[in-house]
């Protein structure tokens, strides 16, 4: 997805784990996928340089579909759609 | 009489399936060592594969036995004398695990927990609680837990704890996809 429509993308729940480190990151995007809906997109936010890497890995494995990472200022917002 | 290519074909999807099912997506920990950054990285690795829904299995053995114990706790009665020496010298819990470098008398032990919390890094006792909840499996040696003389009362409260010997370690890493020796 490009930037413009990451950031028009309405997201249907949003975690914000920037007060965690990694494993943090990853264990607040698992906790908060299982409650939402197949087809329903999650954006997490995280000051961890990694998660960025990380999350795509997570939602490979897990069927999921990685839309893409928007850089904030100290943070980053990424955004999964549950598959 | 050479096998037509319809019965090859059916030998090798056999093959396959036995492939497929022998490795799970389980992860399988050897976990040895009682140094505070060791015993970091297996514990960030074991929730990190965890939180992805592998299945994980970690068996502690020799000096890292020492990391499972309860910290205040009495030595438990009926021991030797260097079970006694064993258990009076060596880490009681997670809380008291020496780094590995830079330990400086524990100032740089310190140093480091101070920086864990700043940069939001969970503690090993945060790390184990969250191991517990993901279901996190631990077995502890009981040989080594015999040569050292601990006793079970004096481990942890852990919901998946268990004790086990080296077969059950191979049998569980033989299916387990990873396997990390730390």
């Amino acid at each position: 997805m490009t930037t413009e429509e990451l950031t028009n993308l309405k997201a249907d729940k949003s975690v914000d784990a920037r007060g965690t480190s990694c494993p943090g990151p990853l264990l607040a995007a698992k906790k908060a996928m299982g409650e939402i809906n197949s087809g329903q997109i999650l954006e997490i936010l995280s000051a961890d340089e990694g998660t960025k890497k990380d999350i795509p890995k997570w939602a490979t494995k897990k069927k999921h579909n990685y839309l893409g990472t928007l850089e904030e200022s100290g943070y980053f917002k990424i955004y999964v759609k549950k598959g | 009489m050479s096998d037509t290519a319809e019965q090859r074909l059916e030998k090798l999807e056999k093959k396959f399936e036995e492939l497929e099912g022998s490795r799970k997506d389980q992860l399988t920990m050897v976990v040895m060592s009682d140094d505070l950054d060791k015993m970091l990285a297996a514990f960030i690795i074991a929730v990190g594969a965890a939180a992805m829904d592998t299945k994980v299995k970690m068996f502690f053995t020799f000096w890292a036995i020492s990391a499972l114990r309860k910290e205040h706790v009495k030595q438990a009665k009926g021991k030797d004398l260097t079970a006694k020496m064993f258990g009076t010298m060596l880490p009681k819990g997670l809380k008291q695990l020496k780094l590995s470098k830079m330990n400086m008398e524990g100032i740089g032990k310190h140093m480091i927990k101070g920086i864990m919390k700043h940069n939001n890094v969970s503690s090993l006792d945060e790390l184990l609680a969250t191991a517990g909840e993901l279901g996190v499996d631990i077995d502890i040696c009981t040989m080594s837990m015999d040569l050292m003389g601990f006793k079970k009362e004096e481990m942890v409260d852990y919901p998946n704890l268990g004790y086990a010997g080296v077969a059950t370690f191979l049998a569980d890493a033989g299916e387990s996809s990873m396997q990390l020796f730390i």
